[in-house]
């Protein structure tokens, strides 16, 4: 004869399905707690020179490198925060001055700054970026392009305080 | 006919096949729009690189004295010299880009370089070195004849099998296919005569 309401093995499943739930809760403020910083790269900081001016962009321009500043744990957008860029493009080597510029984020985190085309330079076409201005950890990006032909290129930053 | 009782059309054949697989790499790559962005020392240390792959592919040719004209000792002496050049290139190459961007080639050498072919080429260049030091201390060593050829056989593998993945993972001034079938010629000649001569067979007879 069948228990309309519930059968033995529904409570024993939805009892277990519960138990599992609450156990993984345990871990789940790991979780909402985050979003992980970004690491730093190896090889990004290399040719770095610190305090690039503020630009509106970089040489001639004609390609664009993009990407987001966020919060490390909410990941809420940080904005006015300061990145530098440098490449080897059309227009220069890694270590020209005039290879390096940086600009700021907007009121969402994002960022956007026109720089002249990366070319394939040491083996791979690939753009520099940092962050360091102390607020936050110092991070040294170091993207590589799917493809020399494109002509703009994503580095994301989550940032953790300093 | 020649000593060997091979004909001359097929020895003229031989050397224009191998002054194409040297220079059309050659020629593709001073023709890659890379150049125009690139300094003269960042130019001169690419194809110091293309250069040595080059060398590279005669050398085994040399030694097992498959070129025509240059068999037996004189293959060896050659075989030396293109040694001793093959250095050199190794050198310009690394230096040349040491100068270019010291930063990543520091990098490099340190293991810690984010490009994998980076690796390749660094184990290529000690295996150049080590080789070309067993080649020069020979006498001085007085290593047994099949160790010596052993060692030195073992390098030259791993030396050319480092220069190749590296060359192939590049993306530089070497033209793609140009790239691809030099570095398919010189893993032949390289596999041909290690499996034909079997200079390192000796020592491990007994």
């Amino acid at each position: 004869m069948k228990n309309g309401f519930m059968t033995r093995r529904t409570l024993l499943s939805t009892s277990g399905a519960l138990l599992v739930t609450g156990a993984l809760g345990l871990f789940t403020p790991a979780v909402a707690k985050g979003l992980a910083p970004t690491p730093s790269m190896r090889g990004g900081s290399n040719n770095y020179r610190p305090g690039a001016p503020i630009v509106d962009r970089i040489g001639g321009g004609g390609f664009w490198m993009t990407g987001t500043v966020r919060r490390a744990g909410d990941g809420s957008p940080l904005a006015g925060q300061r990145i530098q860029v440098w490449a080897h493009t059309t227009e220069g080597h890694e270590r020209d001055p005039e290879s390096h510029g940086a600009t700021l984020t907007d009121a969402n985190g994002n960022y956007r700054i026109e720089m002249p085309q990366i070319v394939p330079a040491f083996g791979q076409p690939h753009g520099h970026l940092a962050y360091d201005s102390g607020e936050f950890k110092t991070v040294f990006l170091r993207p590589v392009m799917r493809n020399a032909r494109e002509t703009t290129l994503n580095a994301d930053f989550v940032l953790q305080p300093a | 006919m020649d000593r060997q009782g091979h004909s001359a059309p097929r020895n003229a054949l031989i050397w224009v096949a191998l002054g194409a697989a040297a220079f059309v790499p050659l020629i593709a790559a001073a023709l890659s729009p890379l150049l125009a962005w690139r300094e003269p020392i960042y130019i001169a240390s690419g194809f110091a690189g293309i250069i040595a792959l080059v060398l590279l592919m005669m050398q085994p040719l040399l030694v097992a004295g498959y070129i025509p004209g240059l068999a037996a000792l004189r293959g060896r002496r050659i075989h030396r010299v293109v040694g001793a050049v093959l250095v050199l290139s190794v050198l310009l190459h690394v230096g040349g880009l040491w100068i270019t961007s010291p930063p990543d080639v520091v990098d490099v050498l340190l293991f810690r370089s984010p490009t994998p072919f980076s690796i390749w080429g660094v184990v290529a260049m000690w295996a150049v070195f080590a080789a070309a030091l067993l080649a020069t201390f020979r006498n001085r060593l007085k290593l047994p004849l099949p160790l010596w050829r052993v060692a030195h056989t073992a390098l030259a593998v791993v030396i050319v099998t480092g220069a190749v993945v590296h060359t192939l993972l590049i993306e530089g001034t070497m033209e793609p296919i140009s790239k691809v079938v030099l570095c398919v010629i010189v893993s032949l000649v390289s596999a041909k005569v290690f499996l034909s001569r079997r200079s390192w067979a000796a020592y491990f007879r007994n």
